[in-house]
């Protein structure tokens, strides 16, 4: 299967911000890729430079088999965007816009279009700022997902969307799925991504810190251990990919990495186990990771 | 009884809505405002403060002999298509009559002008933007950001009149004089101060609230104009703020009591705003907006039909303007003559200008050239509506469909290019067209004054080419295009007065433009004219190809 968003090595600074670090990323065609980050780690700069709003300084990027930057215009007849932040023309309705945007994309689905407006409970007679954020964010979305493409990119779409839209718009884009698009979506609810994506890259700092499917990134966690033994535990400080460690007398705590897992049981068994609980990994602990070694790493380098 | 009014007065929940808290945070606010505003304020009461005065001190070197003074009240007094511009004449035979006359009427509106931006700027234009929600989250009373607003309006107003009070005074002319002309202006930008507090309430975005009050003030300038002319009708003039500042009389047999007219008027208008701000939330409007269709029409389905929506409003309103300013001048014209009494130095002012003998021709050919001008603003507002649509985050949807960078920007140069050849040719049809009734010749008139508007339009181009390489080269810094189309302004009207050399005039492209219809026609600085504007266009449209959008 061939890619319909490829990204190697790209680099992009502001002066002397670096938003993008070398970062990789490819979507395979039909798959909801997940693209999460904390906030600030380059995901609104990436989405940018794929649609040509932004010139990469270095690096290769392939979209839809074009080149986003020579080709825009081509290329954007088979995409639609969500931004992250929908600002409206303080003169059009809803309505208006939807249509409006539709059709510089090349048509809309106006069965679609009625259905989703319904669906999203969006009044599409409004005007401008009349809107909360959530309905302008809804505005974006119906006249994205209302559109003939093969490619939808969104950023951070549900920021502004309140728990009943947010199931609608998952429901959508499961729908979208099932119809063999390729979506692209900037997150950083890991809820929304664990529902939706089928692959997905994590990035810091610009770079792409991981990626894979959900079941390879939960590989990536840690399950943690708590067990009482026969015996004083020891041993298991050795072991490379044990953390945390915490010993009381013969009970003992500890995190383990999934690839280690098999040879920490097997330590504990030598020993002798009389009780044992696991708390099975979560994705969330592996953001929350990911999240906070930004600040570690700071603190760290700072002091 | 005492115990029950006390009780209305504080209101049920202790500490919320008692009138001190309602004020809450004005002064941090007036602070806040005169910081952000710290050159743009002092600029406008410096150069409305002492226009009067420097005028004042022409009058000697224009009309040195006491004949001449004599003779002005009969011949420019009396000529209406001049009252219609300056107001009634009093007495032109002193210095002090002279200028209230000269400046009573156009100081009072360029400070109405500056009061009601200074209004809005401080008022919608910080709800537009979602500062005012952050504002308002804080410690700041309900009242609080339209007071501090008013304040400091007020603040530039008062400084204003106190400046020319002492700058008048300070001219040698008569202080009564001197304090009922710079307290008759104060007023008279307070009045509008009170119109924008209405106004703030009434629109939803500074564009329509600035409109509003700025159409206020456009009328009650027709008003004064149209009952100042006719004498007939002179009652119309009664109707108006700004004919009350001339109806002040001032070095003239002052009237004080006009100014408690205005005095008064300002509290009214201010009072109704208040009492209408309670009655709208943050960020909306007293007039609701009205739903627009669920559906776009048809023909909404390419940059153009958008960029035609946006802007629309603002073309038609500068067609009116244009229009207006035409006809005025074009009834003008054939009374240029009077304008200029028997000053010898100013006839040679305006031949030097329009350079040309006869002094009707010369006054064509500078109107043609001030309209020019004015109408490059319109061109630097329309392309920097560009920026406006980028820096809104409402181009990046817009490019991210098969719309291409050079086809949105192209959907709104047309508006600049078009637009600024429709307001230009209006002004030239309207003042032709007004000119040639007068002096019963619309079929020679007509066509002359119209060619004299038309030969300006590549010389506005070149402006409007200016503010697209900015747009393109220096996106941060694209108000910088204002400054260069004032600069051009200020060379070209003031340049010739001042005797600046040759090289500095040339850097101003109204410059080059032949000055029709007194001068021969010439083809070459035109179609130099059109190279420029187009190379500039080129220049900044590739450099917007290859940036970055944001
Ligand atoms: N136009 C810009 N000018 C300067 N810095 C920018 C600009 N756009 C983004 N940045 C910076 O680049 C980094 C990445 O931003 P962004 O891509 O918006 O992050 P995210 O969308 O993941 O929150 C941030 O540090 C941000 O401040
Ligand atoms: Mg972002």
């Amino acid at each position: 299967m061939d890619n319909a968003i490829s990204i190697s090595g790209l680099h992009k600074s502001f002066g002397r911000t670096k938003a993008l670090d070398g970062l990789d990323l490819s979507v395979a065609t039909g798959e909801v890729h997940g693209f999460l980050g904390p906030n600030g780690s380059g995901k609104s700069t990436t989405v940018r430079v794929l649609l040509g709003l932004l010139r990469a300084d270095k690096g290769t990027v392939n979209l839809l088999g074009g080149d986003p930057w020579h080709d825009a215009a081509s290329l954007h007849r088979r995409l639609a965007y969500v931004p992250g932040d929908v600002s409206l023309w303080p003169n059009l309705s809803g309505g208006e816009v939807i249509d409006l945007l539709g059709r510089l994309r090349g048509g809309l689905d106006t069965k679609r279009r009625q259905e989703l407006i319904e669906r999203f409970d969006l009044d599409p007679k409004k005007k401008g700022r009349t809107y909360s954020k959530g309905n302008r964010q809804k505005v974006a979305i119906v006249a994205a997902l209302a559109s003939n493409v093969e490619l939808l990119i969104m950023d951070e779409p549900t920021a502004g969307l309140d728990p009943l839209m947010e199931a609608t718009f998952q429901y959508a884009i499961s729908e979208e799925r099932e119809k063999g698009r390729t979506v692209l979506l900037s997150s950083h609810i890991l809820a929304e991504v664990e529902a939706l994506c089928d692959r997905v890259s994590i990035i810091r700092n610009g770079r792409t810190v991981e990626t894979g499917t959900l079941a390879d990134l939960r590989h990536l966690t840690r399950t943690t251990i708590s067990a009482e033994l026969a015996g004083h535990p020891n041993g298991l400080s050795r072991l490379e990919h044990v953390h945390d460690l915490k010993i009381e007398g013969n009970h003992v705590r500890f995190d383990v990495e999934t690839s280690a897992l098999d040879e920490a049981l097997r330590q504990l068994s030598s020993i002798g186990v009389r009780s044992l609980t696991s708390q099975p990994p979560t994705l969330e602990e592996l953001f929350l990771r990911h999240y906070t070694d930004t600040s570690d790493s700071k603190a760290a380098s700072a002091s | 009884m005492t115990t029950s009014t006390l009780d209305r007065a504080v209101s049920p929940t202790p500490g919320v809505g008692t009138k001190g808290n309602l004020l809450a945070g004005t002064g941090q606010l007036v602070r806040l405002a005169l910081r952000r505003d710290r050159i743009v304020l002092p600029l406008w009461v410096l150069v409305i403060g002492v226009m009067a005065a420097a005028g004042a001190g022409a009058y000697e070197t224009l009309y040195p002999t006491q004949a001449e003074r004599a003779a002005l009240t009969a011949t420019m007094g009396s000529n209406p298509s001049l009252t219609l511009l300056y107001g009634p004449a009093f007495d032109l035979s002193t210095a002090g009559g002279f200028t209230a006359w000269r400046y009573g009427t156009l100081l009072p509106l360029f400070l109405a002008l500056a009061c009601i931006f200074t209004v809005t700027r401080h008022t919608r234009q910080e709800e537009d933007t979602g500062r005012q929600e952050l504002l308002s989250s804080t410690v700041v009373g309900r009242y609080a950001p339209l007071t501090a607003a008013v304040i400091t309006a007020g603040i530039g107003a008062l400084a204003t009149g106190l400046l020319m009070v002492v700058t008048l005074a300070g001219a040698g002319l008569p202080a009564a004089g001197s304090v009922a002309f710079g307290l008759g202006t104060a007023l008279v930008g307070l009045v509008f101060v009170g119109v924008a507090t209405i106004a703030v309430q009434l629109g939803e975005y500074s564009r329509t609230a600035n409109g509003i009050a700025s159409a206020v003030l456009g009328a009650t300038f027709l008003f004064r104009a149209v009952g100042d002319s006719a004498t007939d009708i002179s009652w119309l003039s009664w109707l108006s703020p700004i004919g009350w500042g001339t109806q002040v009389r001032a070095y003239a047999d002052e009237r004080w009591w006009v100014l408690v007219l205005l005095a008064g008027a300002a509290l009214l208008l201010g009072t109704i705003g208040y009492r209408l701000l309670p009655r709208r939330d943050v960020g909306l409007s007293l007039i609701p907006a009205r739903p627009g269709p669920a559906e776009a029409s048809p023909g909404l389905n390419s940059v153009l039909a958008l960029s035609w929506r946006l802007h629309r409003g603002a073309l038609i309103g500068w067609l009116i303007g244009f229009a207006v300013m035409g006809a005025l001048y074009g009834s003008l014209t054939a009374g240029i003559g009077d304008l200029l009494g028997d000053s010898a130095q100013a006839e040679q002012m305006i031949q030097r200008m329009g350079g040309s003998e006869s002094i009707e021709r010369a006054f064509i050919a500078a109107t043609a050239g001030i309209t020019a001008m004015i109408a490059s603003l319109y061109a630097v507002q329309a392309t920097l509506r560009m920026r406006a649509e980028e820096v809104g985050i409402r181009v990046e949807p817009l490019l991210a469909t098969r719309v291409s960078r050079l086809g949105w920007a192209a959907s709104h140069l047309t508006f600049v290019l078009l637009g600024t050849a429709l307001i230009q040719t209006t002004a030239g049809l309207f003042m032709g067209l007004l000119h040639g009734l007068r002096v019963n010749d619309v079929g020679e008139q007509l066509p002359s004054v119209l060619g004299a508007s038309v030969a300006q339009l590549p010389a506005i181009w070149v402006v409007a080419g200016a503010a697209v390489v900015i747009f393109g080269f220096l996106p941060k810094a694209a108000t910088t295009a204002w400054a260069v189309a004032a600069l051009f302004l200020l060379i070209s009207m003031f340049g010739p007065a001042v005797g600046a050399s040759q090289a500095v005039l040339n850097v101003s492209p109204f410059q080059h433009v032949p000055k029709l219809p007194s001068a021969d026609f010439t083809a070459t600085p035109l179609v130099w004219l059109t190279v420029v504007a187009l190379a500039l266009l080129g220049a900044g449209l590739a450099r917007f190809r290859t940036r970055d959008i944001g």
